[in-house]
């Protein structure tokens, strides 16, 4: 290829339509949210919409969200991780194990509207299990007020995409301990709680932590779901946004979703940024 | 050591069967549940399977599943003839730009959709003004929504194979960059692409956000539309799209198996 010098300028002329495509439609986008977010609504810059993201209903709305992501991340995580040890304990390669991780590859994308019906079908108010429980049990699980339209309700909802995700993210972890290790630990006269707590727990712990990060992104990103499920009130900041760009925009609040989305992006950012810190930690020690 | 052993193995056993019990329990439930709501009126199966019906009694929702299945079918050609060639352009002649490409591809992971959706109502005002307000105008979106995946999945297909040998030797024997894509690259990695192209559908088919805020139509939107007077036939319909995910995933999982064989066997 040497031997015939060439402009790269025609190499890279190749790449354009590329480039062209993602400017429009993902670098302009996000400039938009970003610059929007310092934008008035006569076009001069102004620090009023990022200063109203500290409104206490937006505040809430942050606090409401990190909450759930935070709650169905570590359920997830946890119990993920045990099943995800369940089955990688399995025969390898056997049924069990590419039963699991094929269905779990289904459900960690089974999200948004068809998730929310699902749990309408099984805990909504004339859900299968809701009649069931009321009929067998006479036990009215919404004795204390509806709670499957509000946080605990979504905490449940997101837990089912939750765990598979999580066992999809930390099985590769689990497959890198190797048995030998745990041998020598038994050699060297550990116990299996020694072994958990000195060997396999640290070397797990940066794989786990990386994975919950990865749940609550996933959590904190998601609204498809809450949109699906929640009709009254916007509890959480997707939904705080939905209502910033449908309903009727406030004087001098038209860039409030933009600001808001701002918020989103960086704290996103910043949970993938340590993920990724992590992830490499992980990759030295279980490649 | 072997009784150590062999009880470890036991109690392994009665621990993966209870978390295999409970766990299994919580997330087949739903699926029951939903089977059972559907089920209550007698009518909602036999109407489902009556398109012509359907569209009698559910106008938005046929329409609205005839917009995915063409949302979902633009995306993946979109997609397709955006990455493919970029990807082996980039292996070939502009290995430094490589780097750049990979991060702008990964960049949706960190942007959820709902900000997308923010930054690209604006763009969607141009796109209003020159192509109107068709559903199908959400493929452009769409293809920004699936990089990171197809990018993925294009990428190690074209990591397994070594695409600069058999550019080269193409080349030598007088082909052009055209012929080398068409007919030397894109064979070795059909496996990638349909799989780039599996994933694509399935998330096009299950998105929501996009299109209901940008004021358009798809199957996930009009569910919440019909489920707001008749959850029976969105509680179904949701069902069948589930279904249907479930299929397009199993088949993606054994192209992915394939392609996996396919590079040990050529290393």
């Amino acid at each position: 290829m040497a031997v015939r010098p060439r402009l790269r300028g025609a190499a890279l002329l190749g790449t354009l339509p590329f480039f062209a495509y993602v400017t429009i439609f993902l670098i302009i986008p996000t400039l938009v949210v970003v610059f929007g977010a310092f934008a008035g609504d006569d076009g001069g810059v102004t620090l009023d919409n990022v200063k109203a993201l500290k409104d206490s209903y937006i505040l809430d709305a942050f606090g409401r969200s990190i909450l759930l992501s935070v709650i169905s991340a570590l359920v997830g995580a946890i119990l993920g991780a045990l099943l995800a040890y369940a089955i990688a304990t399995a025969k390898p390669g056997g049924i069990l194990r590419r039963t699991v991780t094929a269905a779990a590859g289904v459900l960690a994308q089974f999200g948004g509207v068809t998730l929310a019906f699902a749990f309408l079908a099984t805990i909504g108010i004339s859900g299968f299990v809701t009649v069931w429980l009321q009929d067998h049990l006479h036990w009215n699980i919404y004795s204390n007020g509806v709670w499957l339209f509000e946080l605990p309700g979504l905490t449940l909802v997101y837990t089912y995409f939750q765990i598979p995700l999580m066992v999809i993210v930390f099985l590769p972890a689990l497959d890198g301990i190797r048995p030998q290790w745990r041998e020598a630990t038994e050699s060297l006269g550990g116990t299996t709680f020694q072994y958990w707590v000195k060997v396999a727990g640290p070397l797990l712990a940066p794989a786990f932590l990386g994975s919950a990060l990865l749940l609550f992104a996933n959590a904190f990103s998601a609204y498809a779901t809450a949109a699906a499920l929640v009709s009254q009130g916007n509890p959480i900041v997707p939904l705080q946004i939905r209502s910033a760009l449908t309903s009727e925009v406030v004087l001098g609040q038209a860039n409030l979703g933009k600001a808001m989305a701002l918020g989103m992006v960086i704290i996103v950012s910043i949970v993938m940024g340590l993920y990724t810190l992590l992830e490499r930690r992980t990759a030295k020690w279980l490649a | 050591m072997a009784g150590v052993i062999a009880r470890r193995a036991r109690r392994q056993s009665v621990f993966r069967w209870i978390v295999l019990v409970v766990l299994g329990i919580f997330f087949l439930l739903p699926l029951a549940a939903m089977v059972e709501f559907s089920t209550r009126d007698s009518s909602t199966w036999p109407l489902l399977v009556h398109w012509s019906q359907l569209t009698e009694k559910y106008p938005d929702l046929t329409d609205g599943i005839l917009q995915s299945l063409g949302q979902a079918a633009l995306t993946a050609v979109l997609m397709l003839v955006l990455l493919v060639p970029t990807a082996i352009w980039v292996r070939l002649r502009l290995p430094k730009v490589r780097r750049l490409i990979e991060f702008l591809c990964l960049l949706p992971l960190t942007i959820p959709a709902i900000v997308l959706v923010v930054g690209l109502a604006p763009v969607y005002a141009w796109v209003n003004y020159f192509l109107g307000g068709s559903s199908l105008t959400l493929v452009f979106a769409y293809a920004v929504l699936v990089l990171p995946y197809s990018y993925r999945a294009i990428d190690a297909g074209l990591s397994a194979i070594d695409v600069k040998t058999l550019a080269e030797a193409a080349r030598s024997l007088g082909s052009g960059y055209a012929k080398v894509m068409w007919s030397v690259v894109l064979p070795n990695i059909r496996s990638a692409v349909l799989s780039a192209a599996f994933l694509t559908v399935a998330l096009v088919l299950g998105e929501f956000t996009i299109a209901s805020l940008l004021n358009r139509t798809n199957l996930q939107v009009v569910l919440v539309l019909v489920g707001k007077n008749s959850a029976t036939v969105s509680v179904a319909v949701s069902f069948v799209a589930l279904l249907l995910a479930f299929v397009l995933l199993m088949l993606l999982s054994l192209f992915e198996k394939r392609s996996v064989k396919g590079s040990k066997g050529a290393s």
